[in-house]
């Protein structure tokens, strides 16, 4: 779009959405593990996948301002989907993805309808029940997701029939990053429209959105959806990088976890959840000797000074800071 | 509590709604626009019955209302806030591919409101940092942006200083005739001013209905005005 | 357990009147100020592992550490509110949430560090054990013990509410606060009052929970669960809204162990879910 024919106000909405300098730095950067640190691009998957579960959290709790303790439920049935295709025979990774977003969509569109028409207490308590409700289920389907022990015997062929998926992650780091920014870029498309602005309108003050004719259940019900899709993408991912699934992708453990790593990196701002889940991940490897009290001991005291003192996260605290110094100019 | 109201406003007129505190005006507001649900009774707007329409609905069919304390966006700015009730209205609101600018016709519409009500110059800046004064008219240039038929303002210049409100007043005069105007106000120069009818409220019920001069004469206005003040 | 309709009834109604005591005042304390404080349970923890420390380790009697587990909680609660709650009460859910979830990790962590990844045995008195025959059915001696002391602590609750002053400053702040303080009510003390009388009943709730429901570390977790499902579906603010959902779903939870086995906790989680969907203030909530 040419900018002479914008006015000043279309201007000035599109220089806020324009790309940042710093933005393509970034995405430059997530290629270094390629040459950086070539033995842990497993870890790395792992660092991808979590960022793109935690962007889709964003997308309802960031932007809309839905308070979810149950976002797991679709990060965990999108990984069971993609295992049990696996499983039963079909390896193909691409088309077991698509199965698996589309599967995870539909428990989150029919969910949707639940969630839009309940607040405060009443809905983190919903999605809390619902969360519990699934990973029960799972736990007493043995039959099916193999119980405690996980799903066996999940073999992927070769990704784009050329790259296995193996222990040294180059396959799974590549998939997981082209994934991530795919999503990624739908999801800055997605906050950077009219969509956007109506569900910040929701997070903002949502007793006055009726009031502008806006049918906020239906902008919650499409965006829950949206996010769901991405959330089983991510645990589709998990599921065929690793070729295993296990319960704790259901867990409340897991979207406690979630929620804490996009808080850390700051909620509503788009990049809040991959600087968190590259934080997060990173500290949880470096520390993975210790015995695990002391790491949620950690994480209980990072989350308290986080509210109390950086309650818009890393990235938060960083605007604040750019903030700060540009006063004098 | 709003009680036995029957209530019927004629296209483009400017109405004032008084009455002591606790009458049941924003109570009243509150059922019109369907934000408490009547036990009896039935609202039309023209010739459609809307009793059974959520509040967004009404909005589209062009009943409007401000709120008495701002209730904005503050993070928002003013030509996000403004854009946003545009795009609602316009139906692009849930339209996730294209990019918000790329909807000139919207954001141009947002910005002629703005201007119209004198806000351009900070209209960038986020709600919260607006002044108060600045807010009462964002209120209402919110619910221009809706394009109303009715337009129910709950004491838009509430908290505004006595300089101020004139400007906000001379706004709302303004507005064209094809838009019919109530508003709750307690300051009874404003009241002459401005409102063609009056309508006097009093413990939930509609006390009386005429223009400001027989208002003003009738002794039960002053009967209820000043018991009001005995009792409080 | 007793093998019968009869004997799940009286063991369901026990764990529920545990779940009463450890839940009421999370409700009370929602109803009043709106603060959510998941970290409720981790006062409860702290009462049962007094208890224990106090009984195993320095040989107390049991009944008379349950005052001292109270008061405890009660005490550190009201440090918690001085030092960190009170800078919450006007924020956001989500921040309100995530502190007291920070609250629940450190204190699993302590209690682990402290006392280890076991089930903390405890020694019962010897009246207390066994049970006792009733028109032929067996009752639990404990269990009994439970119920009589939250029968009485209802009556106690009930009675302050209703006869006394702070009881109706507490009710007045509960149903208004704008009003309460404009009456002259002084609501942040009635508050910080009313969530210690609620955390040190916590407290209480953990000392008793130790013979019934077993206490770990993960305990601030694991009950933080059931408390909550408790308060959403008695209401906000409701004692007797508390005492039935307690009842409904300690009674549910034998049920379903009982009857049903191999649905575990589906099915406590699926009528939370189903009775909040139907009442999403709760049975008795006025918000």
């Amino acid at each position: 779009m040419a900018s002479s024919t914008l006015s000043e106000p279309q201007r000035h909405l599109e220089a806020q959405i324009r790309w940042r300098p710093l933005e393509i730095a970034f995405w430059l950067a997530t290629l270094l593990p390629f040459v950086l640190t070539p033995n842990h691009l497993a870890l790395a998957s792992q660092i991808a996948i979590t960022a793109l579960f935690a962007l889709s959290l964003d997308l309802i709790l960031g932007y809309a301002g839905i308070i979810s303790l149950g976002h797991a439920a679709y990060f965990g049935f999108g990984s069971y989907t993609a295992g049990l295709i696996a499983k039963w025979g079909w390896g193909e990774p691409l088309t077991g993805l698509l199965i698996a977003a589309a599967a995870a969509g539909a428990l989150g569109y029919v969910t949707s309808f639940i969630i839009a028409r309940f607040r405060h207490l009443a809905l983190i308590m919903i999605t809390l029940g619902l969360g519990l409700l699934l990973a029960e289920a799972a736990n007493s389907a043995g039959w099916l997701t193999g119980g405690a022990d996980g799903l066996q015997g999940v073999r992927m062929w070769k990704l784009l029939g050329l790259f296995q998926f193996d222990l040294y992650g180059t396959a799974a780091y590549t998939y997981s990053l082209v994934v991530l920014f795919l999503g990624f870029l739908l999801a800055r498309r997605l906050i950077n429209s009219p969509f956007g602005l109506a569900l910040r309108g929701i997070r903002e003050n949502a007793v006055r959105m009726p009031a502008i004719g806006a049918p906020s259940p239906a902008h919650i019900r499409k965006v829950y959806t949206i996010a769901a899709v991405m959330a089983g993408i991510a645990g589709a991912l998990l599921a065929q990088t690793t070729e295993t699934v296990s319960l704790d992708t259901l867990s409340f453990q897991r979207s406690a976890d979630v929620l804490v790593i996009l808080i850390l990196g700051g909620a509503g701002r788009l990049y809040g959840g991959i600087v968190g889940a590259i934080i997060y991940m990173v500290a949880r490897d470096q520390f993975s000797g210790i015995n695990p009290q002391y790491w949620y001991f950690w994480i209980g005291t990072l989350l308290i000074a986080v509210v109390l003192f950086l309650p818009n996260g890393i990235l938060g605290g960083m605007a604040r800071l750019v903030r700060l110094e540009r006063r004098p100019a | 509590m709003a009680r036995g109201v029957e209530l019927a406003l004629p296209q483009g007129e400017r109405y004032a709604l008084i009455g002591p505190n606790g009458a049941g005006k924003t109570t009243l507001i509150n059922l019109i626009t369907g934000m408490i649900k009547p036990d009896q009774g039935q609202i039309f707007l023209g010739d459609t019955d809307i009793t059974a329409l959520r509040p967004e609905a009404r909005v589209k069919c062009g009943l409007v209302r401000t709120f008495q304390i701002n209730t904005l966006f503050p993070r928002l700015s003013a030509l996000e806030a403004v854009t946003l009730a545009v795009c609602e209205r316009r139906g692009y609101a849930g339209n996730w591919w294209r990019e918000l600018p790329a909807y000139g016709d919207a954001v141009e519409e947002a910005y002629a409101i703005l201007v119209s009500l004198r806000l351009a110059a900070s209209c960038y800046r986020p709600t919260r940092e607006l002044a108060y004064g600045q807010q009462r008219l964002l209120e209402i240039a919110l619910a221009l942006a809706t394009r109303p038929r009715v337009l129910l303002l709950d004491e838009p210049a509430a908290g505004v200083p006595q300089g101020e409100s004139a400007e906000l007043f001379s706004v709302i005069s303004d507005l064209s005739r094809d838009i019919t105007v109530l508003f709750i106000e307690h300051d009874m120069n404003v009241v002459f001013r401005f409102a063609r009818r009056v309508i006097v409220m009093a413990a939930g019920r509609i006390l009386l209905e005429g223009t400001p001069e027989e208002i003003a004469a009738d002794a039960r206005v002053r009967e209820v005005y000043l018991g009001g003040a005995h009792r409080g | 357990m007793i093998g019968s309709a009869f004997g799940v009834l009286f063991d369901g109604f026990a764990y529920g009147m545990l779940l009463f005591v450890l839940s009421v005042g999370l409700s009370v304390t929602l109803g009043m100020m709106n603060f959510i404080n998941l970290a409720h349970c981790s006062f409860a923890m702290l009462g049962g592992f007094v208890t224990v420390s106090l009984t195993n380790g320095l040989g107390w009697p049991f009944l008379a550490s349950l005052p001292v587990a109270f008061a405890s909680a009660a005490l550190v609660s009201v440090a918690f509110e001085r030092v960190l709650y009170r800078r919450l009460y006007g924020a956001s859910e989500l921040d309100q949430c995530l502190l007291t979830i920070g609250i629940v990790f450190v204190s699993v962590a302590v209690a682990a560090y402290i006392f280890g990844t076991i089930q903390q045995p405890l020694n019962l008195p010897a009246y207390l054990r066994g049970s006792v025959s009733i028109f032929g059915h067996s009752f639990g001696i404990y269990r009994l013990f439970l119920i009589g002391v939250s029968i009485v602590i209802t009556a106690v609750l009930v009675a302050a509410l209703e006869y006394t002053r702070f009881g109706a400053q507490v009710r007045a702040a509960v149903d208004n606060q704008r009003m309460a303080r404009g009456l002259g009510i002084d609501v942040d003390r009635v508050f910080a009052v009313t969530f210690a009388l609620g955390s040190g009943l916590a407290g209480l709730g953990g000392a008793l929970a130790i013979e019934i429901a077993g206490l770990d570390h993960a305990f601030a977790f694991t009950y933080l669960i059931y408390v909550l499902i408790v308060v959403s579906v008695g209401g906000l603010g409701s004692i007797g809204g508390s005492f039935l959902a307690a009842s409904l779903l300690g009674i549910s939870d034998m049920a379903g162990k009982y009857y049903f086995p191999e649905l575990g906790a589906f099915l406590i989680y699926f009528v939370m879910v189903a009775l909040l969907m139907w009442r999403p203030l709760g049975l008795f909530g006025k918000r």
